[in-house]
């Protein structure tokens, strides 16, 4: 099995601005761009990130794209799908019902309920078609960032 | 006929049994009968396809190149008819196969009780547990424009029936024996919460009944009546009192069975060949300790591929599960883990909290949850199986389990990064 790369999340170094949030909506917006997003006003995405916070500490957390993923046992349809060419954990949402079964096993709880006008589950794609996910993209202080299957720091050149 | 391996059903327990034997063995032939009639369906999806939200194009969760790619050789309208054990040979009625390791992933088969007047000819009686089942229901609906509709049952069958029918526009009276609906699952709160929504839909629901005479005129159904004396006229009665495990053809071969099939840590029966998984088998039940029936989608894929690692010579233990559903009713997605209603109040803890419109619990035992339902808002539910899984204490935290913005921060900081990144890399 491929092993996909994987988003490290650094608690620490979160100062909560959720940038992380704002850069995943809009990339997978159909406007891809920030203004234009917000006067599409109909937000045709939703975030994959969880973002957390209590007092002083907060994080993003994201699908983890698990080894052993639960949810692509639970899926009722096959709509959750095991890519093989990058070893990611994606989602169908043309395929998914929402059954919610996903959602049901989710040890870290990042399947979302979808908002838009589908209700269906709707997950962290790792931002499929770039090399680097929007969210770590935009963090300004690497309290996210990316590492190869083996583990080793991935950085924009 | 002979074969390497050899799968009864043909359902996610025995497709997960595929890619069990397929990610150790690449060669080994791997025959799988079915007694169905279509290459590949996901049984849950028939109350989507009974609602029409699905086509029939819709319904298989693996595609026919899955088939092709792991060079199975699918066998369909075949009935297991008896296992000679001896001989390691599966008896069907078109033939014998033998097999060096035997799958049992035979599922479950409806209970129809024994109610006066009942006979399987009468026309407009259905059970609701197979596509073929929901294909003839739904043709019925449709040709008869049936516009009531009596479902005997109100677990998770009777359930997902009745959303499949509301979408024909169709009255429906939903009998229930125990005092609350989805009884198995849910308290009696989130289930007053189920039935105010399927009410507010127009169906009615009798608890605390069931039916006590079916009457039919030149051979179909007519009419219901209650042991309430409430009579109801009807063209269509779905029986939905639940399914046993498809254990005859089990029967006199040797191998144990209780209610299922019993199956060590390895998924393996009391013969060493042959394994069992699924809805026919019984797993460890996490919370009780005890070897039970928990016939849930994920279960079965998770025994079904263990038994295929185990069968083509891999080691992998099942750890075992506990009972956990989720269902969408009229709009309202409810998730539910482990026990969720309790008499015994002095053993247990109990945190609830509702606004409403969304309703949560939290059952405890020696400050650890062993059952949990989220009615409304389900979202993170996940973590909370996860605590359950884990048997984490949650004695330090648990004036939060019940906030709103519950989730993973709140969490001992070793189990945290545990579930977030595994092994090696930090939080």
């Amino acid at each position: 099995m491929v092993k996909p790369k994987r988003i490290i999340i650094k608690e620490e170094y979160c100062i909560g601005c959720r940038l992380c949030e704002i850069y995943c909506v809009t990339k997978h917006s159909c406007a891809k761009e920030i203004i234009k997003m917000y006067k599409e006003k109909k937000i045709a995405s939703e975030s994959g990130i969880c973002f957390e916070e209590k007092g002083s500490i907060s994080f993003a957390i994201q699908c983890r794209h698990c080894d052993d993923a639960p949810c692509l046992e639970a899926c009722i349809t096959g709509a959750m799908f095991r890519d093989k060419d990058t070893g990611r954990v994606l989602h169908n949402k043309e395929k998914c019902v929402g059954c919610w079964m996903c959602v049901m096993v989710c040890p870290v709880g990042v399947v979302k309920i979808s908002q838009s006008e589908k209700r269906v589950a709707s997950k962290c794609d790792l931002c499929i078609d770039r090399e680097f996910p929007a969210c770590v993209e935009n963090c300004p202080n690497e309290a996210i960032y990316v590492v190869d299957y083996e583990g080793k720091k991935i950085t924009k050149e | 006929m002979e074969t390497k391996y050899l799968i009864i059903g043909n359902s996610i327990a025995g497709v997960s049994c595929i890619e069990g034997i397929r990610s150790i063995d690449n060669v080994g032939k791997i025959v799988v009968v079915s007694k169905e009639d279509i290459q590949n369906y996901s049984r849950p999806l028939i109350s989507y396809y009974l609602a029409g939200k699905i086509s029939e194009n819709s319904m298989a969760f693996r595609s026919a190149e899955f088939y092709k790619e792991n060079s199975i050789e699918l066998i369909l309208n075949v009935t297991a008819l008896s296992i000679d054990t001896k001989n390691n040979t599966l008896i069907t009625n078109t033939g014998n196969i033998r097999f060096e390791k035997l799958l049992i992933a035979s599922g479950g088969s409806p209970i129809v009780p024994n109610i006066q007047g009942y006979s399987k000819d009468i026309q407009g009686i259905f059970t609701f547990t197979s596509f073929s089942e929901a294909k003839k229901l739904k043709k019925y609906v449709e040709e008869e424009k049936i516009d009531n509709a009596v479902i005997l049952g109100g677990g998770l069958i009777g359930l997902k029936c009745a959303e499949g029918l509301l979408e024909h526009n169709i009255k429906i009276h939903m009998v229930e024996l125990s005092d609350r609906l989805l009884s198995s699952t849910l308290d009696k709160d989130a289930s007053n919460f189920i039935e105010t929504v399927l009410m507010e839909k127009g169906c009615v629901v009798y608890k605390n009944d069931t039916i006590e005479n079916i009457y039919s005129e030149n051979n179909k159904i007519s009419k219901v009546k209650l042991k309430s004396g409430k009579e109801i006229e009807t063209k269509l009665l779905v029986i939905a009192v639940g399914v046993k495990p498809e254990t005859s053809f089990v029967k006199d071969t040797g191998i144990q069975c209780n209610r299922g099939i019993l199956v060590d840590q390895f998924m393996k029966t009391n013969i060493s060949n042959i394994f069992a998984a699924g809805d026919v088998a019984e797993g460890k039940n996490l919370i009780t300790e005890k070897s039970s029936l928990i016939a849930i989608w994920p279960v079965a894929a998770r025994q079904g591929k263990i038994a295929g690692i185990n069968m083509a010579g891999g080691s992998a233990v099942y750890e075992g599960m506990f009972p956990m559903n989720a269902v969408e009713i009229a709009g309202v997605p409810v998730i539910s883990f482990g026990i969720t209603a309790v008499d015994n109040l002095e053993n247990y803890e109990i945190l609830k909290k509702s606004d409403g419109k969304t309703y949560k619990k939290i059952v405890l035992h020696n400050n650890k949850i062993v059952g949990s339902i989220f009615l409304g808002k389900i979202e993170r539910s996940g973590i909370y199986a996860g605590l359950i899984k884990n048997q984490i204490n949650v004695a330090e935290f648990k004036s939060f389990l019940l906030e709103e913005d519950f989730g993973l921060l709140i969490l001992p900081e070793k189990y945290r990064k545990h579930i977030v990144v595994g092994d090696g890399i930090e939080v």
